[in-house]
Order: C-alpha cells, then sequence, then structure tokens
C-alpha cells in the first residue's frame, strides 16, 4: 500500500474555485442584462450575443489549434466572457459580418496574440469595441429607437450623445427609465439594475472585490460632482441629478464591473487598483464632457490597462513588519 | 474579534476529531528514536547496542546549545544506533529500542494530581526544560530552553500561548487545552516566571469555544493570564501573526525575532510538557497525536510515547483508508507527506492526516490569469505570482529585493490559486537559493579567523 502514496511538498489543500468556474461566474453575473436587453431591444440581442461569442470560442480554438499548436484553452470559458462582453458593446442591429471582425480584433489580435489568458496587456472585449467604433463608426453609432415617450426628443441618440449635445438635460430621463434599461444604447449598457444585481453575485462568489466599480463610480460621481456644482447656475437638484445621470447612464456600469475587473489587464494590489479606478473614472469624464465622444469608458480603461505594469512595478503591497 | 493584519485564508476546518476525548495508545514493542527531531544540531546518543535503559531515562544529549536531549520513551534494550529511513524515506540516525515491560526512571512523578506551587529560580526552571528535552510541539520543534534564554539587551514584556491550531484537522492542542487546562496554566505560570513576565496571553480561535470558556473560568484562579478568543482565520497559529493579533505589534523582517517586538511564543502542549517537565521531572517522551481524515473510521486524538510507528496509529483509528492517497505528517496546509508509514511520532507530529481520493491529487496546473488572489492573500504582504516568476528565470537578487526572505511557507498563496499553480514550490525554491546566497554573502564578509 505504502508504495501508492502520493507524495508533494504543502499545502495539500487547494483551491474549490477554477479558472473555468470564476468565468462561469462571469457569465452568469452577465445573464440579467442580457435578459434586460432582450426585453428593450428584442430577439435581435441573443443573435448578437450567439454571434459574437461563438465567434470569439472558434477564432480561439483555431489559433490555439493551428497557430500555438497547444491544448485547447476554450474550456476555460475565457473566450465565452470575452464574447458576451463584446456583444454588450454593440448596438443589436449591427450586421453580422461586423461582430466577427470584432471577435477576430479582440480574440486574435488582443488576446492569443500575447499569449492568451492573462498575458494580454488590454482587455481583449474592448480593443474589439474601440475598434470597431473607428472602423465602422456609421453602424457603432445606430442605436434602434425604443418606445418611451419620455425619450421622443432623444430620437436614437444615447442619453449621453444627447445630453453632450444639449439636446436635453440631465434631469430629462426618468431615473426609472436610466434603471431599468428604456432608452437607446449598446446591448449591455442600458439595465443598471440588472449590472448591479451582477456585480452582488460577483461580489459574493469572491470572483472580484468592490475596490475597482465602487472608486471607478466614485470618481466620476465626485467629478460630476464639482464640474455641476461650479457650473453656471447650479441649483441642488442639478447638483446631484449630474452625477447620478452619469453613473447610471452610457457604459460606467457595465465597464467598471465587469471590463475594469478584468484580471490580466488591472493591478494586483488594491493600492494599485485603486489608482487604476480613479485614473479610470477621471478619463471617462474628461471624454465625456469636453472630448469629441460622447462616452470614454472604453478609452479609459484602454489607456489605463497601459499603466498597469507600471503600477505592479512601484505599487507593492503592505509588506508585514515594514512600517 | 482580534486577528492578524494581512491576508490569510480560511480553509475548511473539518475539525472531526474536536469531541473526541484523549486515549491511550498501547505501549508500541519496538520503537525508533531519531536524533534530529528538533531544529538545531541532532542530539549525540549516549547509549550502545544492548544497553537497558528505563522509561524516561535519557539516551541521547544535546549537542551544544541549539539542540535538545532525547530521552527513553518505553523501558527494554537498546537494539541498534544507526541509520534508518525517516517519514519522507530519507535515512538519518536513529535508536532502536525493543520493549521489555514499562519500567520508570524513579525520579519521574507519574500521579496526575496537580502541583501548582514552583519556588524554582528563572535558570532552574529554564534548566529542567533544557534536561527534559523539551521543544516546540506545535510543529517547528525550536528547543524551547533557546526561546526562554532572552539574549542580553532585550527584554520580554508578555508570553503568549499558541492554541490557535489553525490547521485544519488537526486537534490535539484543542484536546490538551480542554482536558488538561489546569495544568497547561500552571505550566504558563512557570514560563511567565522563567522569563520575567508579568501577563500571558492564551491565543485560541473561536472554533474551540469550549476550550475557550473552560480556561476562561480556570484562568480567574491565576494572576495575569488572559484567554484571547481570535478570529478563525489560517495562519493564526504563525507565531508573527499570532503576536499581530494578540498585541499589534509587527515582527519586523529577518533576522528580527518575536524578542525584539517583546514578546515569547510558546504552543499550549509545549506548555503542558514544560509544567510536567518542572513540576513533575517528566521529559518529553509522549504527545497527543491527532489521527484524522474524511475517510478515517475512527478519528482520534491518542497519546502516544515517542517512537510509535505511525502504522500503529493508523490501525488504532480503523487502519488505512480504502482510497487513501495522501498520508500527511501534519496538517493539510504545513504538512510533510509521508512516504514510509513505519516511520516513527517525534516531538513535532501534532497529526497525521490522511487524504483520499481526489483530495489527494494536484490538480493539473493552468496559466497565470493575475487574478491577484495570492497576494490579498499572503499573510507578509508579499507577491507570490511574482515570486514564482522570478524563480523560474532565476532572479536571485530581484527575489531578495521582493523580500522573499520573509516568507513563512504556510501556503495560504498556492490554496487560494484558482489556476492551481504550484507557487510555493517555485518560491521555495527561491527562498532556498537566496538564503544560501545572502549566507556565503555573510561568510565572505566576516573577518578571517
Amino acid at each position: 500500500m505504502a508504495n501508492k502514496l502520493i507524495v508533494s511538498p504543502s499545502p495539500h489543500v487547494q483551491s474549490a474555485q477554477s479558472t473555468a468556474s470564476i468565468m462561469r461566474d462571469v457569465v452568469i453575473a452577465l445573464i440579467p442584462a442580457l435578459i434586460v436587453s432582450t426585453i428593450v431591444f428584442g430577439v435581435n440581442v441573443l443573435m448578437v450575443t450567439a454571434i459574437s461569442v461563438a465567434s470569439c470560442v472558434l477564432f480561439e480554438y483555431l489559433i490555439q489549434k493551428l497557430m500555438v499548436k497547444g491544448p485547447s484553452t476554450i474550456g476555460n470559458w475565457s473566450a465565452v466572457v470575452t464574447g458576451v462582453l463584446l456583444a454588450f458593446n454593440l448596438p443589436s442591429t449591427i450586421p453580422w459580418w461586423i461582430i466577427v471582425i470584432g471577435a477576430f480584433v479582440a480574440i486574435g489580435v488582443a488576446k492569443m496574440t500575447f499569449g492568451g489568458l492573462g498575458k494580454n496587456p488590454f482587455n481583449p472585449a474592448l480593443v474589439g469595441r474601440v475598434f470597431l467604433l473607428i472602423a465602422y463608426p456609421v453602424q457603432m453609432t445606430k442605436f434602434p429607437a425604443v418606445e418611451n415617450p419620455a425619450l421622443d426628443a432623444l430620437s436614437g441618440a444615447t442619453p449621453l450623445a444627447a445630453v453632450k449635445a444639449s439636446t436635453v438635460g440631465a434631469g430629462a430621463l426618468p431615473m426609472q427609465d436610466l434603471l431599468l434599461g428604456n432608452m437607446p444604447g449598446s446591448l449591455g449598457e442600458v439595465a443598471a439594475v440588472a449590472l448591479l444585481i451582477g456585480f452582488v453575485y460577483l461580489l459574493v462568489r469572491k470572483v472580484i472585490t468592490w475596490h475597482i466599480p465602487v472608486t471607478v463610480l466614485g470618481t466620476m460621481a465626485l467629478f460630476a460632482f464639482v464640474v455641476a456644482a461650479t457650473s453656471e447656475g447650479a441649483d441642488v437638484t442639478y447638483m446631484w441629478q449630474f452625477p447620478l445621470f452619469h453613473v447610471l447612464a452610457g457604459g460606467a456600469l457595465l465597464g467598471s464591473i465587469f471590463m475594469a475587473t478584468d484580471y490580466a489587464t488591472s493591478p494586483m494590489t488594491v493600492k494599485g487598483q485603486v489608482i487604476f479606478a480613479v485614473g479610470i473614472g477621471a478619463i471617462t469624464m474628461c471624454i465625456r464632457l469636453w472630448g469629441a465622444y460622447p462616452e470614454g469608458m472604453s478609452f479609459a480603461i484602454l489607456i489605463m490597462n497601459a499603466v498597469v505594469p507600471l503600477i505592479n512595478k512601484y505599487i507593492k503591497p503592505k509588506r508585514f513588519g515594514v512600517k | 474579534m482580534k486577528t492578524f493584519p494581512i491576508g490569510g485564508v480560511h480553509p475548511s476546518e473539518n475539525k472531526l476529531s474536536r469531541a473526541k476525548a484523549i486515549e491511550v495508545l498501547p505501549l508500541p514493542e519496538v520503537v525508533q528514536i531519531p536524533l534530529g527531531q528538533h531544529i538545531g544540531a541532532p542530539a549525540t546518543a549516549i547509549v550502545a547496542k544492548g544497553d537497558k535503559v528505563l522509561t524516561g531515562q535519557k539516551i541521547a544529549e544535546a549537542t551544544g546549545f541549539m539542540s535538545a536531549n532525547i530521552h527513553s520513551p518505553i523501558s527494554g534494550t537498546v537494539q541498534a544506533v544507526d541509520m534508518q529511513l525517516n517519514g519522507q524515506g530519507l535515512r538519518q540516525m536513529m535508536i532502536t529500542i525493543k520493549r521489555e515491560g514499562d519500567e520508570w526512571v524513579e525520579t519521574i512523578d507519574r500521579s496526575t494530581e496537580i502541583k501548582r506551587d514552583c519556588n524554582l529560580e528563572p535558570a532552574a526552571i529554564i534548566a529542567a526544560i533544557k534536561e527534559a528535552g523539551i521543544v516546540g510541539m506545535g510543529g517547528a520543534t525550536f528547543p524551547t530552553h533557546v526561546k526562554l534564554s532572552i539574549p542580553p539587551g532585550k527584554k520580554a514584556e508578555c508570553l503568549i500561548i499558541n492554541g490557535v491550531e489553525c490547521e485544519p484537522y488537526l486537534t490535539s492542542d484543542h484536546r490538551t487545552m480542554l482536558e488538561l487546562g489546569e495544568e497547561m496554566l500552571v505550566g504558563v505560570e512557570i514560563l511567565m516566571k522563567a522569563i520575567g513576565v508579568e501577563k500571558a496571553y492564551v491565543g485560541i480561535e473561536n472554533n474551540k469555544p469550549d476550550a475557550i470558556a473552560h480556561l476562561a473560568q480556570l484562568a480567574t484562579k491565576f494572576k495575569g493570564i488572559e484567554i484571547v478568543p481570535l478570529k478563525v482565520r489560517y495562519p493564526q497559529g504563525g507565531e508573527k501573526q499570532l503576536i499581530a493579533a494578540i498585541t499589534g505589534r509587527q515582527v519586523p523582517p529577518p533576522p528580527a525575532l518575536p524578542i525584539d517586538v517583546g514578546a515569547v511564543v510558546c504552543n499550549a502542549s509545549t506548555t503542558y510538557a514544560v509544567y510536567r517537565a518542572v513540576q513533575k521531572q517528566m521529559p518529553l517522551i509522549e504527545r497527543v497525536v491527532t489521527l484524522t481524515g474524511k475517510e478515517v473510521k475512527n478519528p482520534k486524538n491518542l497519546l502516544t510515547r515517542m517512537g510509535t510507528p505511525i502504522s500503529a496509529l493508523i490501525e488504532a483509528a480503523g487502519g488505512l483508508p480504502e482510497h487513501a492517497g495522501k498520508v500527511i505528517n501534519g496538517g493539510p496546509m504545513m504538512g510533510r507527506a509521508m512516504v514510509n508509514l513505519d516511520s516513527p511520532v517525534t516531538k513535532g507530529c501534532s497529526g497525521i492526516t490522511i487524504m483520499s481520493g481526489k483530495d489527494a491529487e494536484r490538480k493539473t496546473p493552468g496559466q497565470c490569469m493575475k487574478c491577484a488572489k495570492c497576494v490579498s492573500a499572503c499573510p507578509m504582504g508579499l507577491e507570490p505570482y511574482l515570486l514564482a516568476k522570478l524563480a523560474q528565470k532565476k532572479q536571485w537578487d530581484e527575489m531578495e529585493a521582493q523580500m522573499i526572505t520573509s516568507c513563512i511557507e504556510c501556503g495560504c498563496c498556492q490554496s487560494t490559486c484558482p489556476s492551481y499553480l504550484p507557487l510555493l514550490d517555485w518560491v521555495r525554491l527561491g527562498k532556498q537559493t537566496v538564503m544560501g546566497l545572502i549566507r556565503a554573502r555573510m561568510a565572505a564578509q566576516a573577518p578571517k579567523k
């Protein structure tokens, strides 16, 4: 019997979590938003998501098999996560071939070129989205109109775009519409409540910690508050409406909960994560208020992704016993 | 509730034998006594083949200050003093004794009556502890008399008794505190006297409420002893973590020692052994060993003579389970996997944990996805993912700069890794190499004699 014993160094305990279980949890956390999005925009949402996920998984499978010539990595579900996140960043009316191109850029260029899971410096889904935004600006910013009398003034523009163009004020949208997603936008960004449910799920399952999302949103709210408070003719209503609008509209929640928390492209220490998150919040608000685009979340995350290696080099955890 | 400041994990506790009273294991027919079962120089045998020995008789003497005496756990005839296989399958010098009856050295008081008063001077207490061959029984096996000999220029401010037992499965300290609590508290008093402090804390994790309540009630009869319940978190039983949890003081990185923050830490079972050594002249020849595992028929806490083959303990608990895959000397976080089940129980053996089926196997490692769970889990504030990478690249200088020598090898990083990476394997390799380089550098700098 003794010769059958396994011998290995300690510890003899391993995590109950696995890469696949974590990635599956992320997909599960995105399902509430997918459901709300399907209710708001129709069955097209499911088609876009299915095409995106299928292409991402296929590209990863083919690249791993034909070019890397290594064991298949699609079993870890990370390509599925990228697929769903990419879809969530697209309008529901996008042509199918643009989705496939986006998936290729996300997986082929942004992920596998660098060595796959954990080695990519930039968030793959965001690289895919930003590529499409620049390459196909017309298709990427054409959003289907939603039947909502409060939004007639928007006529197919996202709330952020409408507010930026000063068509409507930040207070024009009823709060419940922002929360429940009754407005034009990308698939995954319209349902604040659904995204928050996903956030809670990820926290409970210990997939992410609260630091990055809360810091990003807090920075954005503070930034918006200061801008609102110092603007001409600011009244009290505007001073809370404006920050709340910026936190709930556009990709703030989707980006801060699901994209900025991407393991490979965020810092390794809590202190570093807070610095990273403050940067994302501030850059997002600068682009939204003074930049060329109505939304700046994707750019902000990608810019801060580039700073992560530097943060990891200089921001060290609190060492035990060192003052 | 108090706990240590950085990192830590909470593995499944699996304290299967928590409610099992200590049982006396029948005396073994043959014992094997390794000469090196403590940190420091192995002891020097003072018996030879053919010698008759009594239970409790000294059979090996400490080689210098940083070493410990060893006594015969049974009476009988020395059969051999030679190289034998230890638990890890390595050859080690051992004394083999065949039992004949159980005749004790006369001076040892074997009664269970509690002897409260101790009129010895500190130096005499430390001498009695050294004579009895007492070493840290929590697993580290650091000679206790060395720990109690406060170096000149340093001052002890408090004594901390380690009743944390944060390793999953193990319950030997728990049962000792519960069943031999009063004796242990007398031991605490003796240790306080030995190092000249007025205050002692007994740190116990709050998954042992019975032990906390029992000792807190007993402690009212003692002066200066406080029972401190601690939040359940591994590795709270680590010396530095325990000191930080109780006093809030952090021991600086190596070569600093607990005494640099005024603390002396002693394990609960060791404290009981100190009581017996000083009050009863009883050398360290037996200890409580937890024999446990999910598939073990009767997990038990066994009062075992040193040198007893571990296979005898396994038999007493119902035999090796059918799907046993790994037998660990110690708990699953820091214990060592065994090759040779006939190897003996030693002073540092607090338990034997048997892992079965899939639990015994390492899962296939994947790719690091930078989830940072290892960084959050590290109780020393290190970056295990980075240290493992640096070790693979043999960047020893950078590893030293990243404070590899602070690693206490608790295994939090590896046990929390969702990619099942062998982080601690790499970190250990790096730590050993870096420590070797540091020693070589110091030797080169030292003035030639």
